[in-house]
């Protein structure tokens, strides 16, 4: 029993001691806490989840990048209509309009000294669109098809050429996606069966960005540190950045007010809202773009194939109480308004839909079901701390106009199945896209292609025949009048409902400066800035 | 015996084998559509599946599972992109290391408490005791998690955060045998030792006032049946030190059906592990099986199951052995 004691009190000891000895290099670095990290360093490779977009991105460059602005609110944001050269020096439309010509800086080195030169680039957009998957998918977004388009004229000059004009093939160069990788050091690693390396791309980076991969441990932590070589643009002020994954929401939150993490980018609405109250930490939210959470309907299955119904149930939702009481107020509004606030096209008057009890009843005599109809209503259960108490909200108010349904939690990694099989009757569902024009979000949602994301299987002839002609249309007058067309002929077939727009939460200490949106909504390490420590000092002092 | 005992092991592993393959297949998830990312088309998802080797009949798959594992390969991790082999191999140890620090704090308490308990029936001790046992045994180990972190590292700053087994800035000592207290202390690395211990003990605590329960409870009435029977009593009248009728006699042959509970326990816990491991952000193998679980990966789970399978074979027949030192007839017998 003695030397219990003794061991407790050694314990105990220990414990009181330990902590900090380290605040010195605490200055310099800059320490993230996420839910899950990076499962690859390859975001062309098989199955990369979310969060490698952030390692892609800071880790290796793009012929392009955006430019940045300031919003009225005074936080910072990436600027879709402005590109900026990252190792692209200067760029030239032809003539024709029918391909690109790019200079590349000459001082731009891979992390291994390497220079970089134009038949990186080509090897590399040739991976993109040739790997399949997601970056195939995305490059073809972007009129980026055939290798065939991609021309190495010398050293430093490379060019693309054109299948079509296309105002998104720019703008997809700048995407997470186009990244340029070290196709000398690639290509040792490649094999018969492998030849885009992808096996060892997985675990290694090639990369000329601003920051190299120090250390990764899958399930654990990702540690950067800065590139001092990086000639793409200004040098970053952060020298290394920690991203530790902490499963536990709750502990984020802990670990942020006690100082111990300076950011984390998914906390819960509900502990963003509290922590914005007590005002400890500084909480940037920026409305995601070209963004909606929505209700979709099954257009191919009854009733869903009655526009009276989907109207009924449109105006049915409990818009306001979904804000208040789900969401936090973290978000805007929609009413069934497919436009998100800060897209192009987005109009403040437009309400189609407002809570309606007695019109939705009406709608649902006409359509034929007075008493009512029963039907499953399903939602991903990895989002369940938004979509749990929306759901109910709205099976609630659905229930008072007698439509019963019974709620089926989908788990987070069978979602997307369950999204491509196309047959759940209704069901919430969110969309985001990267490119933010209006008619990039009409043409994965509502064309008659029917991509996975138009989870409603709509399709309207007009509908296609509008979104082709404002993909192609240079004339910004008709541009602007096809997009009209677009909202208003959604807002009446009604497939979906779009309920608000979600924000993207960022919490971090005060000392933290810098921070910017960014169209994939993770964060780039390089904008970042930490003044000296004391005030986080004070935080843990309070 | 330790041969034949092993070899008796075979089949029960050889079913696990053939049983967790099936399981794993009869999932609901499709991981082929999981892992083809957010914009792939129906046509992508199939030629993702072909991919992986989804596409193949069962039989087929089973075979080639087979070939891999007689090649020691486990197969590769969809969600950590790494071989399972690997990855098992960084999680076991930090899953052990959390699972021994609980049981040694778990035994340490319990079995003074259960002695004392069952030396004074009815005193104070033997109400604080129940009241422990009640207590570890009611409160789910997520929520006692979340309250000591609440506690002690938020409240009152006494643990630092918990981010796993070490702080952000500390690196991991040379691997030796992965225990980091251990190879710490190898590498004679004082500083690195704390902050492991400091890491480890809020975990470990977690876990340990989980195991206590039915620690504590076993060596309570095992000790109460030893101490009415004859023996003791005759021991008592012969007029031996109360000590040594204690220990020596009472104790040592209470402890039987405490050991056979202490190999339960620590299976027990290794499986617990998974609420701790999510609490603490604690890199082990039961967080890692449960996200390979939750997206369909095979592999993981597959290689998860097998090691558990392995460890339990090893335990058993730890157990056997620390059975014969206990007790002499075991080894009669054998």
């Amino acid at each position: 029993m003695k030397n219990l004691k003794g061991l407790l009190a050694a314990v105990a000891l220990v414990l009181v001691t330990a902590p900090t000895a380290t605040a010195q290099s605490r200055n310099e670095t800059l320490i993230v806490v996420v839910e899950s990290g990076p499962n690859t360093m390859d975001i062309h490779g098989l199955g990369a989840n979310r969060p490698s977009y952030q390692a892609s991105w800071n880790i290796y460059d793009r012929l392009l990048t955006y430019g940045v602005k300031s919003l009225p609110d005074g936080t910072r944001s990436y600027d879709h209509s402005s590109l900026k050269p990252e190792l692209a020096e200067s760029w030239e439309l032809a003539p024709d309009g029918m391909s690109v010509t790019f200079k590349l800086r000459r001082d731009a080195k891979f992390h291994d000294d390497t220079p970089v030169t134009a038949k990186d680039v080509k090897w590399s957009l040739d991976r993109a669109v040739s790997i399949g998957g997601f970056p195939t998918f995305q490059m073809k977004a972007g009129s980026l098809e055939k290798r065939e388009q991609f021309e190495v004229v010398d050293d430093y000059t490379f060019r693309v050429n054109f299948i079509r004009k296309d105002k998104l093939t720019l703008p997809d160069l700048a995407v997470p996606v186009a990244i340029v990788i070290n196709s000398t050091l690639a290509k040792k690693q490649a094999t018969a069966d492998d030849p885009w390396a992808a096996e060892w791309l997985k675990r290694n980076e090639a990369g000329s960005g601003a920051y190299r991969l120090e250390a990764w441990k899958p399930g654990e932590q990702t540690i950067y540190v800065r590139n001092d070589q990086w000639k793409s643009g200004p040098l970053p002020k952060i020298r290394r950045v920690i991203v530790r994954e902490v499963p536990s929401a709750g502990n984020r939150r802990a670990l942020l007010e006690r100082g111990d993490a300076d950011l984390s980018l998914d906390l819960l609405p509900k502990d963003v809202s509290e922590i914005e109250r007590a005002g400890k930490l500084n909480v940037v939210s920026s409305p995601i773009e070209n963004a909606h959470v929505y209700l979709g309907m099954n257009v191919k299955t009854p009733p869903f194939d009655n526009v009276k119904v989907r109207r009924a149930i449109a105006f049915a939702i409990p818009y306001e109480q979904i804000l208040v009481t789900a969401v936090h107020g973290r978000g805007t509004m929609l009413y069934g308004n497919p436009i998100a606030s800060n897209t192009f096209g987005y109009d403040s008057r437009l309400v189609p839909f407002r809570a309606d009890r007695l019109r939705a009843k009406q709608l649902l005599v006409e359509a034929g079901y007075p008493n009512g109809f029963s039907t499953t209503f399903s939602f991903d259960e990895g989002q369940a701390t938004v979509n749990e108490p929306m759901a109910l909200l709205v099976q609630e108010a659905l229930g008072i106009i007698g439509i019963k349904t019974t709620i089926e939690k989908i788990p987070g990694a069978n979602w997307r199945a369950a999204l491509l099989k196309k047959n759940m009757p209704l069901y919430i569902n969110v969309f985001g896209g990267w490119l933010n024009y209006p008619e990039y979000l009409f043409f994965w949602n509502f064309h008659g292609q029917n991509a996975v994301f138009n989870t409603m299987s709509y399709k309207n002839p007009t509908m296609d025949r509008i979104i082709e002609a404002a993909r192609f249309e240079q004339d910004p007058k008709k541009y602007a009048e096809y997009v009209r067309a677009l909202v208003l002929l959604s807002v009446s077939d009604v497939p979906r409902v779009p309920i608000y727009q979600p924000l993207l939460d960022v919490t971090m200490q005060k000392n933290i400066k810098g921070y910017q949106y960014w169209f994939h909504r993770y964060l780039d390490y390089r904008q970042l800035e930490k003044s000296d420590a004391s005030s986080v000092a004070q935080n843990q002092k309070s | 015996m330790i041969w034949r005992r092993l070899l008796a092991a075979l089949p029960s592993v050889a079913g696990i084998i053939v049983v967790t393959f099936v399981l794993t297949r009869a999932l609901p998830g499709d991981p082929a559509a999981y892992f083809a990312g957010p914009a792939a088309s129906r046509e992508a998802v199939e030629e993702i599946r072909a991919k992986l080797g989804l596409d193949r009949s069962l039989s087929e798959q089973f075979l080639l599972y087979l070939g891999d594992l007689a090649r020691g390969d486990l197969g590769t991790s969809l969600t950590t992109g790494q071989p399972v082999l690997s990855d098992l191999e960084v999680r076991l140890p930090a899953s052990l290391e959390l699972t021994m620090a609980a049981l040694a704090f778990a035994i340490a308490v319990a079995l003074p408490l259960g002695i004392l308990a069952a030396r004074h029936p009815g005193s104070w001790i033997d109400h604080l005791t129940r009241l422990i046992i009640t207590a570890g045994v009611s409160l789910p180990v997520f929520f006692t998690g979340l309250i000591l972190v609440y506690i002690f590292y938020y409240l009152l700053g006494w643990v630092p955060a918990p981010l796993g087994r070490l702080d952000a800035f500390s690196a991991p000592p040379p691997p030796v045998t992965r225990f980091f207290l251990i190879d710490s202390l190898l590498a004679g690395d004082i500083a690195l030792f704390r902050a492991a211990l400091a890491q480890l003990a809020l975990p470990a605590l977690t876990l340990g006032l989980f195991a206590l329960a039915p620690i504590a409870r076993m060596t309570r009435a095992s000790m109460l049946g030893i101490l009415s029977s004859d023996f003791i009593r005759t021991a008592r009248t012969a007029g031996l030190a109360p000590r040594t009728v204690l220990v020596t006699y009472a104790l040592r042959n209470a402890l039987l059906p405490v050991v056979t509970l202490l190999g339960m326990v620590f299976s027990f816990l290794l499986g617990a592990n998974v609420v701790v491991e999510k609490v603490f952000a604690w890199p082990g193998i039961g967080s890692y099986a449960l996200e390979a679980l939750i997206a369909s990966n095979y592999a993981p789970v597959q290689g998860f199951v097998l090691m558990m399978a392995l460890l339990y074979v090893g335990l058993n027949l730890l157990i056997d052995i620390l059975y014969s030192l206990i007790d002499a007839r075991m080894r009669i017998e054998a």
